[in-house]
């Protein structure tokens, strides 16, 4: 395969990953809004978004205050802003244009359609429809271009990269939202009743209410949150989840020069299998966090440098 | 002007292969075939079956107007251009092969030499190579159309790199998708298989020795006005489709950069123009091409479709001279009529062509696409003027035809069903042994009332063309 169709192919992957983890972030501190809570903490929710991002100067540049209305209209419908919702359905088609002779016809019509619908919003239309709408759809749309990948895509080198990349947006994104979440929570855990949906909030973020209460069959704490998140190897947006098929992927790709981006995969993956949550916490989630994400960075450079960067003529 | 109608006759009858279509027509309720129509739009933009229109908004796609009447041929109509157009083809591939070669030609004084030599599309570096098959137009799309009488004339021979096709089968598709019903009742020849020809051809005409051939589709990138086409026919013969920063040349061999290294290609299917492919003989400003290409091909390491300098031959002012070339080359009468010529470049054509503008269709010798050309008869004062101080300036560059009375078929407009003028684009296909078509080819619609010009560029639809065995 072309080093760039796959490269092209590693990214549309990544922005819809990155879209429907947007919406699903976005959608929880929605939610998290509806409870009683003070103004301040609320505001405090908006800012973790801009943080999680890693937006901070961008957003102050374009605007004076930290506010729901402010936050989500950077976030869903600013193209000026290349993270957006709205941004990610433009660079994910733009990608799939690229590569439209690789990928099945249905796969480029749901991506085109996306963004063909999307951009017909603007962000008064979404807010008077209901922002939770709005998510719902990008999460569905997103589900439908995952579906037909699966359905219809050979499973061949074109799909070992595409996911490939959703594996590694979705570590990235779960490993920042609990990073996030964690700590806006920790401080506050004995507040009892807004614990519940805090938490509870955040579950559902990663679709993993039901899963939680069907693993656990009991309340909700802090560290079990954490070890379903991280640890649990069946949950599908766990960082151990995402691990597992980011190894098996890389090794059905490998070329000769991916040497060392599939042992720093493997060694990732088995300090997560054989990882406990009580040593992950006492050494300090935010620190262990902190060198996932840095490590899973090292990765997507290694993949790019391995397989994405045009192989001169090294013959 | 008498215009010949494809549908009925003079007297007001349906012409009898339009029988079958014209009854489905009327017994159709027209809220189904609006539903249809709104259909199809929906189709072909979620689809993003569209092209980018140059000079305007950067990026911007606009979708081109199919309409679903469709253009009907007969088969004995189609058999007779069939002929002719391989008559053609054949003799405009001997036309290059010789002109690089020998140039017997021009030594028999049938083509002036100058013409040939000094033309800007003629490459001096294609001189004593020797291609494959001794084929250089592997694909050639040439614009025909239907004037008064019912007679075809050849417009002009597309060379180089005719588009269009991928229209044709998808406009194929929407027909049977829409009204499968139609296809029961007609017996259309199929164009499907055009890809797995176009396929074979390319395979066949691969460098000695190679058994295996990697094919690829070049193209110059996603902003192309026929970047969808590339990839439809990319995909639909199951090859790379690749941009020149994709392929490079070591040692005069052409590898591409895939995720397990370089490699080796072998046949170019290339929708890049000669000036953009190689920067370092060409245009040094090319970022499409690929630096040393030429040198492989030269080398006999690649081959190119279609080959380099084809333009010369599909050139305005060589076009007068193919009738004498399929006369030369075959011991042939020509069986598809050229369109009278005057050449400006020639003082008695040029007084003839001042005298008469408001009559003649100007075009520029290297135009295409339909910019840069005057049609008389619809032209304003002010605009023969700028054409008559260009042709007075610049007279080589141009030549003129008389404004030709291109049939009309019936087509749905704003206002209902109204007659709109149309030509025909077939692809005619060739590798050393043999030169094949698929049945039809790209029917072209002006949807303006009046418009002579059927190009998409300049606001032109599309149909369907059947062409019905007997």
């Amino acid at each position: 395969m072309l080093s760039r169709t796959a490269d092209h192919l590693f990214w549309m992957s990544r922005y819809i990953e990155r879209a429907e983890s947007l919406a699903r972030i976005l959608d929880v501190t929605w939610q998290m809004s509806l409870v009683p809570q003070s103004l301040a903490a609320a505001n405090q929710n908006w800012k973790a978004i801009i943080a999680l991002n890693s937006l901070d100067e961008e957003f102050a540049a374009r605007y004076s205050a930290v506010n729901a209305e402010n936050v989500l209209r950077f976030m869903v419908s600013d193209t000026s802003n290349q993270a957006s919702i709205l941004s990610c359905l433009r660079l994910t088609r733009e990608n799939a244009h690229a590569v439209r002779g690789t990928i099945t016809s249905e796969m480029w019509e749901t991506m085109n359609a996306t963004w063909l619908e999307a951009r017909e919003r603007s962000f008064e239309q979404i807010a008077n429809v209901g922002v939770g709408e709005f998510f719902d759809w990008v999460k569905m749309r997103s589900s439908l271009s995952r579906g037909t990948t699966l359905g219809t895509l050979l499973q061949d080198e074109a799909y070992h990269f595409i996911r490939l990349g959703t594996l590694l947006e979705r570590a990235d994104n779960t490993a920042r939202i609990l990073d996030v979440k964690y700590h806006v929570l920790r401080p506050y855990g004995d507040e009892g009743a807004t614990d519940f949906y805090q938490w509870g909030a955040l579950l559902r973020s990663v679709s993993a209410f039901e899963v939680y209460r069907k693993a656990y069959r009991d309340v909700i704490t802090p560290e079990r949150v954490a070890e379903l998140l991280i640890l649990r190897s069946d949950m599908p947006r766990s960082l151990h989840f995402c691990l597992n098929g980011v190894v098996k992927n890389l090794e059905l790709i490998a070329n000769r020069q991916s040497g060392e981006t599939q042992r720093q995969a493997g060694l990732l993956h088995a300090q997560l299998h054989y990882a406990r949550i009580d040593d992950i916490l006492n050494h300090g989630l935010h620190e262990w966090l902190t060198d996932f994400m840095d490590r899973i960075y090292t990765l997507g450079d290694g993949v790019s440098k391995d397989f994405l960067v045009p192989m001169a003529a090294a013959a | 002007m008498n215009f010949y109608n494809e549908m009925v006759d003079v007297n007001g009858g349906v012409r009898a292969h339009y029988q079958g279509y014209d009854k489905w027509l009327r017994e159709t309720p027209p809220e189904r075939i609006a539903r249809k129509r709104a259909e199809a739009d929906l189709a072909f933009h979620r689809v993003g079956i569209t092209f980018a229109v140059y000079g305007e908004e950067a990026g911007k796609e606009r979708l081109i107007p199919f309409d679903i009447i469709p253009r009907i041929i007969p088969a004995s109509e189609w058999k007779a251009m069939q002929a002719g157009l391989r008559q053609r083809v054949t003799a405009l591939n001997m036309f290059l092969h010789d002109v690089y070669h020998d140039q017997e030609i021009l030594k028999a004084g049938k083509v002036p030499a100058e013409q040939v030599l000094n033309n800007a599309q003629y490459r001096p570096v294609m001189q004593g190579v020797d291609v494959p098959g001794g084929i250089y137009a592997h694909i050639a799309g040439v614009d025909i159309v239907r004037a008064g009488a019912g007679e075809f004339y050849v417009l002009e021979d597309n060379l180089r790199v005719p588009s269009g096709v991928s229209y044709m089968l998808e406009d194929r598709k929407m027909m049977m998708r829409l009204f499968p019903e139609l296809f029961a009742g007609h017996k259309v020849a199929p164009v499907q298989h055009y890809p797995d020809l176009l396929l074979e051809k390319l395979r066949a005409v691969a460098p000695k020795g190679v058994g295996d051939p990697t094919v690829v589709v070049l193209t110059p990138g996603a902003y192309n006005s026929a970047y969808f086409e590339h990839t439809f026919l990319a995909q639909q013969m199951g090859v790379e489709l690749v941009e020149g920063r994709d392929l490079f040349v070591k040692d005069a061999v052409v590898y591409m950069r895939t995720t397990q290294g370089p490699q080796r290609v072998d046949v170019i299917y290339r929708r890049i123009d000669d000036d953009f492919l190689d920067p370092l003989v060409f245009r040094a400003d090319s970022a499409l091409g690929v630096p040393g290409i030429l040198k492989a091909y030269q080398a006999g390491n690649v081959t190119l479709a279609n080959a380099i300098g084809t333009g010369v031959a599909d050139d305005k002012s060589i076009y007068p001279y193919v009738p004498d070339m399929i006369r030369f080359y075959l011991g042939e009468e020509p069986t598809l009529n050229n369109v009278p010529t005057w050449m400006c470049r020639r003082p008695d054509d040029l007084a003839h062509v001042l005298d008469h503008l408001a009559e003649l269709v100007v075009k520029e010798v290297h135009g295409a696409g339909g910019y840069g050309m005057l049609v008389g008869p619809a032209a304003s004062k002010a605009e023969i003027e700028r054409f008559r101080q260009l042709l007075i300036a610049k007279p080589d560059g141009y030549i003129a035809q008389p404004t030709l009375a291109l049939s009309n078929c019936p087509t749905f407009v704003a206002e209902g069903i109204a007659p709109r003028h149309l030509d025909l684009r077939p692809f005619v296909l060739s590798s050393g042994e043999c030169v094949n078509l698929v049945p039809g080819g790209l029917t072209r619609v002006a949807l303006t009332r009046g418009s002579l010009v059927v190009n998409s560029s300049q606001g032109g639809g599309t149909k369907d063309t059947w062409v019905l065995e007997d």
